[in-house]
């Protein structure tokens, strides 16, 4: 689904990513970890292609396509989306038509979504404007649940957002991963069978998010290099048991 | 130093125009305008089959072609015979707005062409809108129309009003007096849309009254390109427990220069005023100055201005607040800035290319459907907006 090969990134002129390889194969999740400031955000900003990331060496691939210097609208089109941490309010856009925009030309049933991240009634305010984390959270689960990209780029999905609203986020970031829990009516088993296919890359720092999805694999970022791979819960354990610095030392 | 001299408002030779011999012949049915006319006066708001509107008022140059009332509790006339109907209308004609407020009240003072006189009976709920267009063919027309509303007791109105000029028009001036009275629990909801022309001048002088408990909501579109536009409509909220609120929508291609404000004078205790403005500029200057006054208690007004400079161009916002007793409570919010790139990319991300994401961002950013325009004047509101979308980026 993606691959990152040799990829070096500067923000404001200074170095961030140096040298990142990594391949996420089709329906996988994996989870990225590693301490603030270390370059995660940059790497899901660098992969969905926004202004000022400039990749200086290296190649990204999606779907055996080469998207290193396309516009971020050309690989949300291939089928990569992004929920945002701190999305921008735009002034006199309703939440509603939003989700539409995110449909694309495809049918969507937007209070049908609404209703399944517990929305309807945020449906008529201006996207984001007076948000509360949880709030932003499911918003943007909406939007991707309409767009319903093939490769999800989540960041820190448990940031902000209280027990309650945890477990909301946790099942519905599940069913976009890997489609609904059952079957529902109206939905093909073929259409079933193709949301298997839908890849992950969720950043967190807690693991909150590891109790509701399946994730396979998992990586640590440290200063711009990734440091190793291992299973997400145990690379989980040794940061909580040593921290980063022993993490890192450890395990590669 | 060029930049300042851009700013200086163009000035008005009344002279160059012919404010004579533009009398038009009449029509029983707006159908029987031309197609090219009937799509001018669309755009502007009109809708020719009249199937949902209470009345119609159409005036072009200098004199009324077509011009009635459809609906119970509403009276639509031409100024003229209502000034010979109602002896004068002494208690309304020119009682509003001061005659020798400046060169262009005094020249639409001198002659009067036309204009259209509205008034509702009394509880009379007007379901639909009466329509009104001020048209203008021809080149160096001067036309002086003069309206007056009046909206009696508990009687609800809905006025759009176009005004607009046929494509081939070089150079025009357009004086417009409008005086407008909300008797006690009166409502009137008034829409204008302007679509002048790259030559043409712009000089309304407009002024409403209301008493106890009325509502007054003014709509102000302005989107096509005007040479120069400068008005400042005021609206006196007189009686206690009444409302008032402007809200305009400004665009200002290169070559427009638009002077347009508003101003409230809150006058009675229990009344509230709102000014709302968004301007667009892509070239051409705007000066939105905007005034609440608050001279009794409680009261309360609130203005907003915000300006976006897409490429180029000048936004002048002057937003005023005045109290002159304690215990008002005014309040403004004021921004001149450009689209953020952030929400450009977060528009991206969604699949929505620069193109798309901008003008979605600039619609939300004009939010005509707070306005709670009728259906089909919002589409023709919309198709406006796509035109001029294509001079913007
Ligand atoms: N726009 C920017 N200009 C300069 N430096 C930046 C910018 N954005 C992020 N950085 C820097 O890049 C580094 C990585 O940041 P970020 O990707 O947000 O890390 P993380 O998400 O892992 O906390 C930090 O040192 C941060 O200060
Ligand atoms: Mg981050």
């Amino acid at each position: 689904m993606l691959t990152i090969e040799d990829l070096y990134v500067k923000v404001g002129g200074k170095e961030i990513l140096k040298g990142i390889n990594l391949h996420i194969d089709e329906g996988e999740n994996y989870i990225l970890f590693g301490p603030n400031g270390s370059g995660k955000t940059s790497l899901l900003m660098t992969l969905m292609g926004f202004d000022g990331y400039d990749v200086v060496q290296g190649r990204i691939i999606f779907k055996g396509e080469d998207i290193t210097h396309m516009s971020p609208f050309e690989r949300a089109r291939l089928g990569i989306g992004m929920s945002f941490q701190r999305p921008p309010t735009i002034q006199g856009l309703k939440t509603r038509d939003m989700v539409r925009l995110c449909a694309g030309g495809k049918e969507v049933d937007v209070d049908q979504l609404a209703q399944e991240v517990n929305f309807t009634g945020l449906l008529e305010r201006d996207i984001n404007a007076g948000f509360s984390g949880g709030e932003i959270k499911r918003s943007e689960l909406l939007q991707l649940m309409a767009q319903r990209p093939s490769l999800v780029l989540f960041d820190e999905p448990e940031s902000g957002v209280d027990l309650e609203n945890m477990s909301l986020i946790g099942r519905i970031t599940r069913s976009i991963l890997d489609g609904p829990l059952e079957p529902r009516n109206g939905v093909s088993m073929k259409e079933l069978k193709s949301r298997h296919q839908i890849s992950g890359l969720i950043i967190t720092h807690t693991g909150y998010i590891l109790d509701y999805i399946n994730a396979d694999r998992g990586t640590v970022l440290y200063e711009g290099v990734l440091c190793c791979v291992a299973r997400p819960r145990d690379i989980l354990e040794h940061i909580s048991k040593y921290g980063y610095k022993e993490c890192v030392r450890c395990l590669s | 130093m060029s930049q300042l001299k851009k700013d200086e408002r163009k000035r008005v030779d009344l002279g160059k125009y012919s404010f004579d011999n533009g009398e038009q012949p009449g029509i029983k049915d707006l159908r029987q305008l031309s197609e090219e006319d009937r799509r001018q006066l669309t755009m502007a708001g009109m809708d020719i089959s009249e199937t949902q509107r209470s009345g119609s008022y159409l005036h072009v140059n200098h004199s009324k072609v077509h011009c009635k009332a459809t609906q119970k509790g509403v009276e639509v006339l031409d100024i003229k015979e209502a000034l010979d109907k109602y002896d004068g209308l002494p208690e309304y004609y020119w009682q509003a707005v001061d005659k020798d407020k400046d060169e262009f009240t005094r020249a639409a003072a001198e002659k009067i062409h036309g204009g259209y006189f509205i008034r509702t009976s009394k509880g009379a709920k007007i379901k639909h809108p009466v329509q009104s267009c001020l048209f203008i063919k021809g080149d160096n027309v001067g036309q002086n129309v003069h309206n007056i509303i009046i909206v009696e007791e508990d009687s609800e109105l809905q006025v759009i009003t176009g005004c607009t000029t046929s494509s081939n028009v070089v150079s025009a001036l357009h004086l417009g007096i409008s005086e407008f009275y909300i008797k006690k629990g009166g409502s009137l909801t008034f829409t204008m849309v302007h679509n002048w022309g790259r030559e043409v001048m712009v000089r309304p002088r407009t002024v409403c009254i209301v008493e106890e408990d009325g509502v007054f909501v003014n709509n102000y579109i302005m989107m096509m390109p005007v040479s120069s536009l400068q008005s400042y409509p005021a609206v006196f909220l007189n009686g206690r427990g009444a409302t008032g609120r402007f809200h305009s929508i400004l665009v200002a291609p290169e070559g427009s220069h638009i002077d347009s404000g508003n101003k409230i004078v809150l006058n009675a205790p229990d009344t509230r005023g709102e000014i709302i403005a968004r301007t667009i500029t892509t070239g051409g200057t705007i000066i939105a100055p905007a005034l609440i006054e608050g001279n009794a208690v409680p009261a309360k007004g609130h203005l907003e201005c915000k300006g976006l400079i897409l490429s180029k161009g000048i936004i002048h916002a002057i937003p005023e607040l005045k109290g002159t007793v304690s215990g008002v409570e005014l309040s403004h919010e004021a921004a001149v800035g450009k689209i953020a790139q952030q929400e450009i990319e977060y528009l991206m991300a969604r699949g929505l290319d620069e193109e798309q994401a901008t003008s979605t961002i600039v619609r939300g950013f004009m939010n005509v459907d707070i306005m709670g325009l009728p259906p089909e004047l919002k589409a023709s509101i919309d198709k406006t907006i796509e035109e001029t979308e294509k001079d913007m980026f």
